[in-house]
């Protein structure tokens, strides 16, 4: 009967439900397959490409890829972490990354997931892109500069009723969120610091004001354990 | 021991805030060991203005200016590992932060029009002076790096961790508690 639901992620059986991914139940499960554009309580984006895990040679995103019976999944191989060391290193030169002054820094999932994969440098040149920053709202700074265009945003005021977040435009720098009021500004909607929608940001876009570097160095989210750890001990809290 | 060579390093910081160099301070009496095995050349701390064939350089800072890419160059060209020390060599850090303001904007607030500055003050144009660049660009932008050291700045122990590493003929690797990028 386990058999029927069980699937191998690096040899270890991980047990699923019928209509799981493969992060889904690896989640559950406390076991850590990276990722960033993917998030528990939304569809999957299947976007940032962290995921990709490797099933008989062929490479498939894990938070969009059903579980099935008996499925051999390679996961953390030199491999595949190499490759995510590199997508990694496109999407810090795409943004402004400049960690020491960002408010989200040790509780950002992206520096969280390189500091796992120990990426140690950019490798590539850097954008530097200008994106205008949106400071309108009394409680919420938006710095679109450190977008990674995970979508989570989109999902997540839609599920609040608020549409606030849209992704729109085309291409590598025309795709971006937009805000959705008449005049573009976050001032401009009905966003409130208690919407789902700003607390799921999982870089430094948006951030609420006022509470910024509020946690000692040392003690931040993933100054206390790196996010595998730390992500298996919150599932097995769920 | 001491018909073992040691090992020579560079250092120079550009377009940083010598954090860097100050965190290297911060191995504390561990600089006696190091000591042992390495000896300096160029480098603030003994005051040599050129670097020689050195196996190791290590770069604090961004390039900000014509004379960042020279010494950058000279660095290169004479040291055998090349590695980028803390956030500025690693991204441009935050002097990179003006990459989206037009320079000569910039010199006019700080030289021209800032308040509290003194009558007749203008934006100095010593031709001793090195020109600005557009951006400041990490140092990998320029010439190749060998190795990365992120943080800003990294701290005494990462620093002692990766040397130690490079010393010993080991890919430096830090750990969870060692690899920060603030
Ligand atoms: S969003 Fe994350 S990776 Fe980007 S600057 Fe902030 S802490 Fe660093
Ligand atoms: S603003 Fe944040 S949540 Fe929204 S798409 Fe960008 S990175 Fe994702
Ligand atoms: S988490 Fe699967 S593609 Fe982003």
């Amino acid at each position: 009967m386990s058999e029927e639901t069980t699937f191998f992620l690096d040899g270890e059986p991980i047990p699923f439900t019928a209509g799981q991914t493969i992060l889904q139940a690896a989640h559950a499960a406390g076991r850590y397959i990276p990722h960033l554009c993917w998030h528990p309580d939304y569809k999957p984006h299947g976007s940032c490409r962290l995921c990709t895990v490797s099933i008989g040679g062929r490479s498939v995103p894990a938070c969009a890829t059903q579980a099935s019976e008996g499925l051999e999944v390679a996961n953390r191989t030199p491999e595949l972490d190499d490759a995510r060391r590199m997508l990694l290193q496109m999407l810090f030169v795409e943004g402004n990354h400049f960690c020491p002054s960002c408010e989200k820094s040790g509780q950002c999932l992206l520096q969280a997931t390189a500091y796992e994969l120990g990426m140690m440098g950019p490798h590539f040149d850097h954008f530097y892109p200008n994106r205008p920053v949106d400071a309108s709202h009394p409680d919420v700074l938006l710095d679109f500069n450190r977008c990674i265009l995970c979508s989570l945003c989109e999902q997540a005021s839609a599920r609040d009723g608020k549409f606030v977040f849209v992704m729109g435009g085309r291409g590598m720098r025309g795709r971006k969120v937009i805000i959705n009021s008449a005049s573009g500004r976050l001032a401009d909607t009905d966003f409130a610091l208690t919407d789902r929608a700003a607390n799921v940001c999982p870089v430094g876009v948006i951030l609420k004001k006022r509470v910024g570097f509020s946690v000692p160095y040392g003690q931040r989210r993933y100054d206390r354990a790196p996010v595998s750890v730390a992500q298996a001990q919150e599932a097995s809290r769920e | 021991m001491n018909d073992v060579r040691k090992l020579r390093i560079a250092t120079t910081s550009l377009a940083g805030c010598f954090g860097c160099h100050m965190s290297l301070l911060d191995i504390d009496e561990r600089l006696f060991t190091l000591l042992e095995l390495v000896e300096f050349d160029r480098t603030p701390l003994t005051d040599i203005k050129r670097c020689g064939a050195c196996d190791i350089g290590l770069i604090e800072g961004g390039v900000c200016n014509a004379e960042n890419v020279h010494v950058l160059r000279e660095f290169r060209k004479n040291c055998k590992i090349l590695v980028a020390v803390g956030a500025c060599a690693v991204n441009g850090g935050l002097p990179a932060q003006r990459n989206h303001l037009d320079l000569r904007d910039i010199l006019e607030a700080v030289y021209e029009t800032e308040g509290g500055l003194a009558r007749g003050a203008h934006i100095p144009n010593d031709p001793e002076l090195p020109l600005p660049l557009n951006q400041v660009h990490p140092i990998h932008e320029v010439v190749k790096v060998d190795y990365f050291l992120p943080g800003c700045p990294p701290s005494g122990d990462a620093i002692w961790k990766f040397l130690s590493d490079l010393i010993a003929g080991r890919t430096p690797t830090l750990g969870h508690d060692l690899l920060h990028y603030d």
